[in-house]
């Protein structure tokens, strides 16, 4: 079962997407905060992560830039996902390593889960 | 314009060598239109510095406040995409939690467009007051009570002493309960594990005084001057929750000032945060 790591710290959108992966049949992990999320990452080391911005404790382009200076994690897909939509936040993104950059208001669940599994298949 | 400046300094110069004969009143004409130059350019200077900077925070207010209502607009959209979906099986009680959070999201997106409606007002200098004469002690313990689930759901005591026989002060009520309902949730919210809040309220000369004290997180010196700006939220807070629009203290202080009152607060990082205002009596 692929492990996904979802550093959120919306409690409703951890226990939306989090029921929605499980029933695709995917193990979700949440992360409440961009600390604990770098944390889990390196023990958990999931299949994919997903990543909002604006966090608690540890700013989502920081926890990227964590993630892609560790080898233990530098190789798994990192997906943004956030509401913050400013050109420079996009393209630091994808400089810093980030596979896709989403803004939640603009897809549905579904095609959140598309993206993912889009992900791992690649 | 300083080109122009140093033009006109030198055409002021030629000018006054062919016409004038005197050195001294060529020297002051020079320096005095100069001057003149300076002023009118640093005034010109200063309006598109001003327009620039109303231009950004205009930018900054619309961003900070797409980004605050994007929170619950995506929580209530993915619960409904998902409450929709096909062949979703779910027990009654998991359908419940979720018109629960429907609901609670809904409620924040409502509380949100009523604070930013009421910034708008304060802005325009067109916010309704209507000041009456009325019980302070009464209203602080209305406001009390609602707040009893919350503080004791964070574990944190509200303590109430007020002075006996106090006269009533001159205010508009729903708009200082909306004060007193933003320091005594903040206080409960900043403050981390067991703890109290407690509030004064006494006569001091011809104003009521209220002080709350709270045993929280505290606020940064470097953070104190930016308290009471709109969506401004200290570093420490932003640390432990992004929620919270930072319009509360903003609101506060404008209702405060607008009812000849004063607000004003002292607090030390990681020792707790007192807040102050004053109403006036009629």
């Amino acid at each position: 079962m692929k492990k996904i790591l979802f550093i959120e710290d919306e409690q409703t959108l951890q226990k939306t997407l989090g029921d929605f992966l499980e029933r695709e049949e995917y193990k979700a992990i949440s992360a409440l905060d961009g600390e604990i999320g770098l944390k889990l990452a390196r023990i958990e080391k999931p299949d994919l992560i997903l990543l909002d911005l604006v966090l608690p404790k540890m700013h989502g382009l920081d926890v990227l830039k964590a993630l892609k200076e560790d080898p233990a994690t530098r190789r798994i897909p990192v997906i943004i996902l956030t509401n913050m939509e400013g050109i420079e936040e996009i393209n630091k993104a994808i400089e810093l390593g980030a596979t896709t950059y989403l803004v939640k208001t603009s897809y549905k669940l579904e095609e959140v889960v598309k993206k993912i599994k889009k992900t791992l298949d690649e | 314009m300083g080109i122009v400046i140093i033009i006109t300094s030198l055409l002021s110069y030629l000018i006054g060598t062919r016409y004038v004969t005197e050195p001294s009143i060529i020297a002051l004409m020079d320096i005095g239109l100069t001057a003149v130059l300076f002023i009118i350019a640093f005034i010109i200077t200063r309006s598109f510095e001003r327009l620039a900077e109303a231009s950004r925070m205009k930018s900054e207010f619309i961003n900070i406040v797409s980004h605050q209502l994007r929170s619950p607009i995506t929580n209530i959209k993915w619960i409904t995409d998902f409450l929709t979906s096909k062949d979703v099986e779910m027990t009654s009680e998991k359908k419940e939690e979720y018109f629960g959070h429907l609901k609670d999201n809904t409620a924040r997106m409502v509380e949100l467009v009523d604070e930013l409606l009421i910034v708008s007002r304060i802005e325009q200098g067109s916010f309704p007051v209507k000041r009456r004469e009325a019980s302070l002690e009464n209203l602080i313990k209305e406001v009390i009570n609602r707040s009893k689930a919350f503080a004791e759901a964070s574990n944190i005591k509200l303590k109430f002493r007020y002075q006996k026989d106090l006269p009533k002060g001159f205010f508009d009520i729903t708009l200082i309960r909306l004060v007193i309902e933003n320091l005594i949730d903040n206080a409960i919210r900043y403050t981390k594990g067991e703890g109290e809040v407690e509030i004064w309220l006494e006569k001091r000369n011809n104003f009521l005084y209220f002080r709350i004290k709270d045993s929280g997180v505290g606020i940064p010196k470097a953070d104190q001057k930016y308290i009471f700006q709109k969506f401004f939220r200290s570093e420490n807070i932003l640390k432990e929750q992004t929620r919270g629009s930072g319009l509360g203290l903003y609101i506060a202080k404008s209702v405060i000032d607008v009812s000849k009152g004063k607000i004003w607060f002292k607090s030390e990082e990681g020792r707790g945060t007192n807040f102050y205002f004053t109403l006036p009596i009629k």
